[in-house]
């Protein structure tokens, strides 16, 4: 029985391989993970990059966002479930309301006309018995003293990481540390990015950072004078950082009320200005934690408040090795908090409401890994070693496909692993814009309006989603994307500069290139060309530096040129570009914008003339200015979501579909994948706390993962066969040669 | 001996120094502060104010060169250059632009994992070229040499990229030996670094074999050898005690000079399979424009080199008893 015979060996070196990988990783040798992880209540998930920072004062991203928002806890937060967005309280007791006064101190009504308000007060109540996550900065010794502050590198030798600290402490959530972290934003040391949009409204912030600012210049200036020529700014403040004393300064637009309230004295009306209150800006810092992290043996070893934030949210950093994982893990200290009783009607049948009431979190570690490259982050995804993912161009066509009436549906291949889709259009905005200021393409002059909305009909952004986003995107009619409050869907939000509408297919139709040309005529350009004969030449630049992206500068070519007009591409890297914008040195760019809150204000002062980019330093990168536009968004910005916004945001849409200073664009759709066995999914785009409420099937995980991932020796096996039945006649040789060929 | 390595390394001294300034003039001019500024802030509401508070804040609000409103010794020590760059001379590397993170610290930890790499692949790598070519030049004139040479120049033709993407596909996912990516600390790194030195060793063996095939030609050729056979000496000893050990001299220039730079990493490798060492630290760095890391890689770099090529001239003398340092 020579095969039987075969089979044994095989079977029995693939059993001695086996045991070899059993040590590490159980007998499905490519799991990643250690076998005591196996059929644990982890989510396993990937980072790209390590985050830049994640001091809540600077932390301004989605990937920063990820990781602090399931540790540190502004005082209010999004509803998981309900759309629109809806803020709820977080450690507060409620939703802080604002209270308007005029310039004698009289209360004034909530529908106040914004030019009568002196003050705006919101008065923030936070919950009592909250306890912060256990950590070495509230460790005290027998004395009451803090245990780890003045420690040497000596005292820290063995230590990496905040784990490694024996003793740790905790403490109460008192209205001091909010109080603390809106000082901190003001800090010139700290950078925060924005410190200018809050000076503009919290009552005394400008003024108390300048003198910040000032402490710092003079403790810089004595050490500088102490040190002599010696001095190095960058040295000395890494051995001995600068703490500064924020009690030093009066701040009158932040009160403490008692340990448990506190009040924020805006100097106007700003209704948007709860909807910060929900970001990891204002959440809570304590004072201990800076002053144990800010001692030189701390930096030296990179245990930063950059690194290790301290709060009181449903996680806390275990460990935070950026080059290749960070591992949060479930803070015993939470305060009760339970999942959403009630959600948007689909959710109950969705299975959403199904741990209505349970108490938050579920799952007891949250594994971020750093996995750069796509192509291995895909493959482990459908391996099942983690539990969602994106979809990039490359694996785009093996999960997804569209059906006849453009609906996404995933592949069959997807859906044996019972993997699901959740899609959802993100609060963002990638738009082309012109330089108003630029005397071809800017200016509101009749001419000027035709040119630019002759090219927003030539841009067919149906066509560049399909081509370079896959399909997931929806053109834009305005700045507004979809679930902000103002946006209208089909016909009534319709551009009709560029679209018609199409009663029988009831959708929109872009106008035709002929329509363009015709535009382009009559803004003196026939043809591409001016008066003079001169062909039409407008610059277009973007950060687009990767190879990758050159056939979308080919694609805007080629529509510009099916007008006659000339496109110069002048791609440069990102700080290029943004120096042009500063200096107004461009014609036409490619950008985008991503909101902080849902509220239209956040995207239409994009559009607002003192906030220029040129003029003002401002985010209005095209440097649109239209009287009545401002006047109109001076009036919008503090409103409250009514009928009479509505008609407000109408009209100013329609001056800017006129007046075309941008192309709109398109609004991304996410595709987020996820398997089966993750429970609670729904996107919320604006909610940074959400893991709080996933839950894991970890038992059908670890089947799957077993099912899927059983190893395959037989090909190894064989040819390791036939390399050594191959080398059998080289060694002959070789050893007849040396025996007896030569001598 | 002594007397020369004392001499060669006060030699580096002014090249080291060169680099410095070469390094230094070359990243501050190319990428000013300002845009440094603009890059690590970030992307929203930058403002003018804030770029100044940013320079300011990191001490990059100094001239470059000389500081004419000091006096004295501060002329030349209040200044960018000598702040940022006078620290490397001691291999103070300071702290990261982007993140605040102190870099000596991060290539300290960073090096292990690319010596966890590097140095397998680099052993096991000269241990199987030196093989297969041996074996091509001992069957010089056969079929075997002349399929030899042609795989070679295929495997040498082939990207290293397409041989980390397949090795990832058929090791990982189709035959589901190895974990596709990823990286561990201790005994529990073991299943994550056999693929990538399999890999790392595949993809260098074209190369390896071709060279060193030819060096072995180069001597097998050579008179003395002919003198070995002719005095009657068996093969074996022909080639290993004879051939060989003088085909070490050009291997051993191409190898030690190497060795120093198993520390950096490769920087594809480490990429591609998210292993935590100092290609990839380089990469990111790179990418996120954090000159505070480029330069010190480079600055690095530029030292390791000078230590490989003084190891390589120490490494002469043991394999040839005609060279003397002095």
């Amino acid at each position: 029985m020579p095969g039987l015979v075969l089979n044994k060996r095989l079977y029995l070196i693939s059993a001695l391989v086996c045991t070899f990988f059993l040590l590490s990783g159980g007998c499905t040798p490519n799991n990643p993970y250690r076998s005591e992880e196996r059929g644990k209540n982890f989510f396993y998930t990937t980072f790209t990059e390590e985050p830049k920072t994640l001091d809540p004062a600077r932390s301004y991203s989605s990937d920063q966002y990820a990781l602090i928002g399931q540790i540190l806890e502004p005082p209010v937060q999004y509803h998981y479930l309900k759309r629109p967005y809806t803020l709820v309280p977080l450690t507060t007791d409620s939703v802080p309301e604002v209270a308007y006064y005029d310039i004698s101190g009289d209360r004034l009504p909530q529908d106040v006309s914004p030019d009568k308000v002196h003050r705006a007060v919101y008065e923030i109540r936070i919950k009592k018995g909250i306890m912060y996550q256990e950590h070495p900065a509230f460790a005290r010794g027998p004395d009451g003293e803090p245990l780890y502050i003045g420690i040497t590198e000596t005292d820290i030798k063995g230590i990496w990481e905040i784990k490694d600290f024996p003793v740790t402490g905790t403490r109460e959530l008192v209205s001091d540390d909010y109080i603390y972290q809106i000082m901190r934003l003001a800090d010139p040391q700290l950078h925060c990015p924005i410190l200018p949009i809050l000076e503009k409204y919290i009552l005394g912030l400008e003024e108390f950072s300048e003198a910040l600012k000032r402490d710092l210049e003079e403790i810089r200036k004595a050490r500088k004078e102490k040190a002599g020529a010696a001095y190095s700014q960058a040295i000395d403040e890494r051995k001995n950082p600068i703490i500064l004393d924020y009690k030093k300064h009066p701040l009158p637009g932040v009160e403490k009320v008692d340990d448990y309230t506190f009040r924020v004295i805006l100097k106007k009306k700003y209704p948007q200005f709860v909807y910060w209150l929900a970001m990891p800006f204002f959440s809570p810092v304590p004072e201990e934690a800076v002053r144990f992290y800010k001692q030189g043996p701390m930096q030296e070893k990179n245990i930063t408040i950059e690194r290790f934030p301290v709060g009181t949210g449903p996680y806390r950093m275990e460990t935070n090795n950026p080059n290749m994982e960070v591992v949060l893990i479930k803070n015993e200290n939470y305060h009760p908090e339970t999942y959403p009783e009630s959600g948007d009607p689909p959710d109950r049948d969705a299975g959403l409401l199904d741990d209505a009431g349970k108490l938050l979190p579920f799952i007891e570690k949250i594994i971020f890994k750093l996995e750069k490259e796509d192509i291995p982050r895909w493959n482990k995804f459908l391996q099942g070693y983690y539990d969602n993912s994106g979809i990039t161009s490359d694996s785009f066509d093996q999960a997804v496909t569209f059906s006849v009436e453009g609906r996404a549906d995933l592949t069959d291949f997807i859906k044996e692993k019972d993997i699901r889709l959740i899609t959802s259009v993100r609060p963002s905005t990638f738009y082309t814009g012109f330089n108003m200021l630029d005397p071809v393409v800017g200016g509101l002059g009749t001419d000027k309006q035709k040119l630019r909305q002759a090219i927003s009909i030539a841009l067919d952004y149906e066509e560049f989603i399909e081509i370079f986003a896959n399909g997931r995107g929806i053109p834009a009619m305005n700045p507004l994307p979809p679930g902000i409050f103002g946006y209208e869907m089909e016909k009534a939000g319709l551009n009709p500069h560029v679209y018609d509408w199409d009663e029988t297919r009831g959708r929109p139709v872009r106008k035709s290139i002929e329509e363009a040309k015709r535009l382009l005529e009559e803004a003196g350009y026939p043809g591409g060309r001016d008066r003079e004969g001169k062909p039409l030449v407008i610059t277009f630049d973007n950060a687009w530096t990767g190879p990758e992206n050159s056939p979308m500068i080919n694609w805007f070519r080629k529509r510009f040129k099916l007008m006659g007009i000339q496109l110069e591409n002048r791609t440069t890297d990102y700080n290029r570009f943004q120096d042009k914008m500063f200096k107004g040195n461009f014609q036409f760019f490619f950008w985008g914008w991503n909101a902080d809150y849902p509220d239209p204000e956040n995207f239409f002062f994009l559009l607002y003339g003192p906030n220029g980019k040129v003029n003002h330093q401002g985010e209005n990168a095209v440097n649109y200015e239209n009287g009545e536009f401002d006047r109109l968004f001076r009036k919008m910005e503090n409103m409250d979501n009514t009928l009479e916004r509505m008609a407000i945001i109408r009209e100013m849409t329609r001056i800017l579909q006129k007046d075309a200073p941008w192309v709109w664009g398109y609004h991304p759709v996410a595709f987020v994948l996820s398997h089966g066995w993750v429970g609670n999914l729904k996107s919320n785009a604006m909610a940074n706390n959400t893991m709080k409420y996933i839950d894991i099937d970890s038992g059908t995980r670890k089947d799957r993962r077993y099912v899927w991932n059983r190893p395959n020796f037989r090909p190894l096996v064989i040819i390791g066969i036939i390399f050594i039945a191959g080398s059998i006649p080289t060694i002959y040789t070789v050893i007849r040669r040396f025996r007896g060929g030569r001598k | 001996m002594l007397t020369y390595i004392i001499r060669r390394v006060l030699y580096a001294i002014p090249i080291i120094l060169g680099v410095n300034i070469l390094t230094a003039l070359l990243f501050f001019y190319v990428n000013t502060p300002d845009d440094m500024a603009r890059q690590i802030i970030g992307e929203k509401n930058i403002t003018p104010e804030a770029i100044e508070n940013w320079k300011r804040d990191h001490g990059y609000n100094l001239p470059l060169l000389l500081n004419t409103e000091e006096e004295g010794l501060s002329v030349v020590t209040q200044t960018i250059f000598f702040q940022r760059s006078a620290p490397l001379l001691w291999l103070d590397f300071g702290r990261s632009d982007r993140k605040n993170a102190d870099i000596n610290n991060e290539i300290r930890k960073r090096m292990w994992p690319s010596l966890a790499i590097a140095l397998p692949i680099f052993l096991i790598g000269i241990f199987v070229n030196l093989t297969f070519a041996m074996l091509v030049a001992f069957f010089r004139g056969t079929y075997l040499d002349l399929w030899g040479v042609i795989l070679c120049v295929v495997m040498m033709s082939v990207s290293t990229l397409f041989y980390i993407i397949g090795g990832q596909y058929v090791f990982g996912r189709v035959l589901k030996l190895f974990p596709i990516s990823g990286y561990d600390v201790g005994v529990h790194a073991a299943k994550f670094v056999v693929l990538p030195v399999v890999i790392g060793i595949i993809t260098a063996v074209g190369s390896g074999v071709r060279f060193y095939r030819t060096v072995f030609l180069e001597e097998i050729g050579k008179d003395y050898i002919r003198t070995a056979r002719a005095k009657g000496l068996s093969e074996t000893k022909v080639l290993f005690k004879h051939g060989l050990k003088n085909a070490m001299i050009p291997i051993l220039t191409s190898v030690v000079v190497s060795i120093p730079f198993l520390f950096y990493g490769s920087l594809l490798m480490e990429n591609f399979f998210a292993v935590p060492g100092l290609g990839s630290f380089t990469i990111e760095a790179i990418q996120a424009q954090d000159f505070a890391i480029v330069r010190s890689m480079v600055y690095l770099g530029s030292i390791l080199y000078i230590v490989g090529l003084i190891l390589t001239d120490i490494s002469y003398t043991l394999v040839d008893p005609r060279i003397r340092l002095e």
